[in-house]
């Protein structure tokens, strides 16, 4: 067995014990990615140096005794739209290119405080728009388990270095399921905390009163113990919430005997592959075998959240996208004449066709005429459909549902058709709308070898219980050891 | 809802993005599709129904006015395309 194969809690418990040095882990993270990256493009970039001089510091610190961190010296990979100060940051986008940012992201700071080596950035669809990494304008990221296929998306990257073993963990961002998605095609674990769990500072903007970052890990215990250094208040994010931190690995593996589940009726009404939905209709099983009662519940409004994420979301990010205007970093259209054309080319050459098409709907969404019937009628139905999850959520202690309707596609097969698409997320993001946690985990293979991941929902600033839901089905059904053939 | 090539080209200078005419094409037909699929929304009756901008934030949080530095200007400047002394330089805006 490689030292890429232990999971994070393993290697901190090594690195505690001085059996093995961070140096050591990270050069095997290295090393491995020279291997397998070629493959996967996982990375967009990898920062050999900073990530050994963390290293060697991370050692020291060691040899000097006293309390450490459980990421002490643990490598790790960060999605690209985390800002990292000094460290090239695109977000898979040519407007970006060659931006340097003066900064680290909130997050990006807590992992470096805990004592983290940060061994790069991972790819992603271009400013997190998409579900198949393949907007990204650097090239797509390719499925660990089926490399012709889509790792998912948008933070495809992060699930792919995580489940290659490059990684032992990973951060992503979720609007409207970039990273359950993901995590359910490459067969990793994956937490959207909920809304204002984790600061937004410095995490490159698409749908503000979506977004939130969060960790990709091979283990829910690994995926918990990154969730401990990332949940915190953040003064310099006004919409990060000052509730209390829980110890996540306090109640790991409580179980779920005495626990309801609710399985929502209306994502189980059709469209689903169906060995996705054997699979998770097994998981239901094996929970009450488990000692947990199955709880039918209904969300009414499901059908029309991904008709109101699509207004949203396209809004909030072209006012976000507004600022790449080549004005004050990033790219700048060369030979225009004057200002106007100035922006409108730089937008012009800067942005791929996904952007740009959200850019255009929310534009619209936005203007004069459309305003009433499209922006302000989508967040009336946002309401209906956390209203729903109120009432689903007050019986029981959380919904067990599919996180994709179906396993890891093939690249090239979605991307021209932007409706096929956007229904990859038709599970994952009426949970944004909500606010609410999220949580992908492994839940079998289908016949051809692709993952399955089974989504769990839960109550506001509930990660605690979701996470002890999603070890107990993992002690009794170790899907995540199964690496892919690289 | 169909969108004509003329609300294509008034949304794309609301966006300021100078779309090839092909990408005018395309778009008015994949934005199109995309209009028609949102459309299901009125179906609903959201006469008394509040909006929801953010799910999670119930007040406001306002934190203590603290002064605290900012980005130096050759920071905030690094990334620049085109610079002098401590100012963006852009084109011309008046003849």
């Amino acid at each position: 067995m490689s030292l890429t194969d232990l999971t994070l809690q393993e290697l901190s418990t090594k690195l505690a014990a001085r059996e093995v040095s961070a140096v050591e882990a990270t050069r095997a993270c290295l090393d491995r990615i020279r291997a397998v990256d070629g493959q996967v493009h996982a990375f967009l970039r990898v920062d050999e140096q900073g990530a050994l001089a963390a290293a060697a510091a991370s050692d020291s610190r060691r040899g000097a005794g006293g309390a450490l961190s459980q990421l002490e010296g643990v490598p790790l990979a960060l999605k690209d739209n985390l800002l990292t100060e000094g460290l090239e940051t695109t977000c898979a986008s040519r407007i970006l290119g060659g931006f340097i940012p003066p900064y680290d992201a909130t997050v990006v700071r807590l992992l470096k405080d805990a004592g983290a080596v940060l061994l790069g950035k991972t790819n992603q669809d271009e400013f997190a728009m998409g579900s198949s990494n393949e907007t990204s304008a650097f090239g797509p990221c390719h499925n660990p388990y089926a490399l012709d296929r889509a790792p998912g998306g948008s933070s495809g990257g992060s699930a792919a270095a995580v489940a290659a073993r490059e990684a032992f963990g990973a951060l992503g961002t979720d609007t409207g399921g970039s990273i359950r998605q993901p995590a359910a095609l490459c067969n990793v674990v994956g937490l959207k905390p909920t809304y204002g769990r984790v600061s937004r500072f410095g995490v490159i903007a698409f749908a503000s009163s979506l977004d939130q970052v969060g960790p990709l890990g091979r283990t829910v215990a690994d995926v918990a113990a990154l969730l401990q250094f990332i949940a915190r208040h953040d003064a310099q994010d006004a919409t990060s919430v000052p509730a209390t931190v829980p110890d996540y690995s306090a109640e790991l593996e409580a179980g779920v005997a005495g626990m309801r589940l609710g399985l929502p009726r209306e994502y189980f009404a059709g469209g689903m592959d169906p060995e996705v939905e054997q699979a998770v209709r097994d998981a239901a099983r094996a929970y009450e075998q488990m000692g947990a009662t199955l709880v039918e519940v209904s969300l009414p409004h499901t059908r029309y959240a991904l008709a109101a994420y699509y207004l949203i979301a396209p809004a909030e990010a072209s006012s976000n996208l507004a600022r790449y205007d080549g004005v004050r970093y990033g790219l700048r259209a060369k030979g225009v004449r004057g200002l106007e054309e100035l922006y409108s080319r730089t937008r012009e050459e800067g942005f791929g066709p996904e952007v740009k098409r959200r850019i255009m709907l929310g534009t619209y969404a936005l203007s004069a005429g459309y305003y009433d019937a499209y922006y302000l009628k989508a967040q009336k139905v946002r309401t209906l459909i956390r209203r729903d999850f109120e009432q689903a959520l007050a019986g029981v202690d959380a919904l067990l549902t599919p996180t994709s309707p179906v396993p890891a596609f093939r690249l090239g097969e979605k991307v021209d058709d932007p409706l096929a698409m956007y229904l990859m997320d038709v599970f994952t993001l009426p949970c944004n709308l909500a606010g609410l946690p999220g949580l992908s985990l492994p839940g079998g293979f289908t016949r051809a070898g692709l993952p399955v991941g089974l989504q769990l929902l839960g109550r506001p600033f509930d990660e605690a219980r979701l996470l002890r839901v999603a070890r107990a089905f993992e002690r009794e059904h170790p899907f995540h050891a199964r690496a892919p053939q690289l | 809802m169909k969108l004509t090539l003329e609300q294509v080209r008034h949304v794309a200078h609301l966006a300021r993005l100078a779309l090839t005419p092909e990408e005018e094409v395309r778009a008015a037909s994949k934005l199109s599709a995309i209009l028609d699929a949102v459309d299901t929304l009125r179906e609903l009756d959201t006469t008394d129904v509040p909006p929801t901008s953010h799910a999670v934030l119930v007040e406001a949080l306002l934190r203590e006015d603290v002064v605290k530095p900012g980005l130096p200007p050759e920071v905030a400047l690094a990334n620049a395309p085109a610079k002098a002394d401590t100012s963006f330089v852009v084109p011309k805006v008046i003849e």
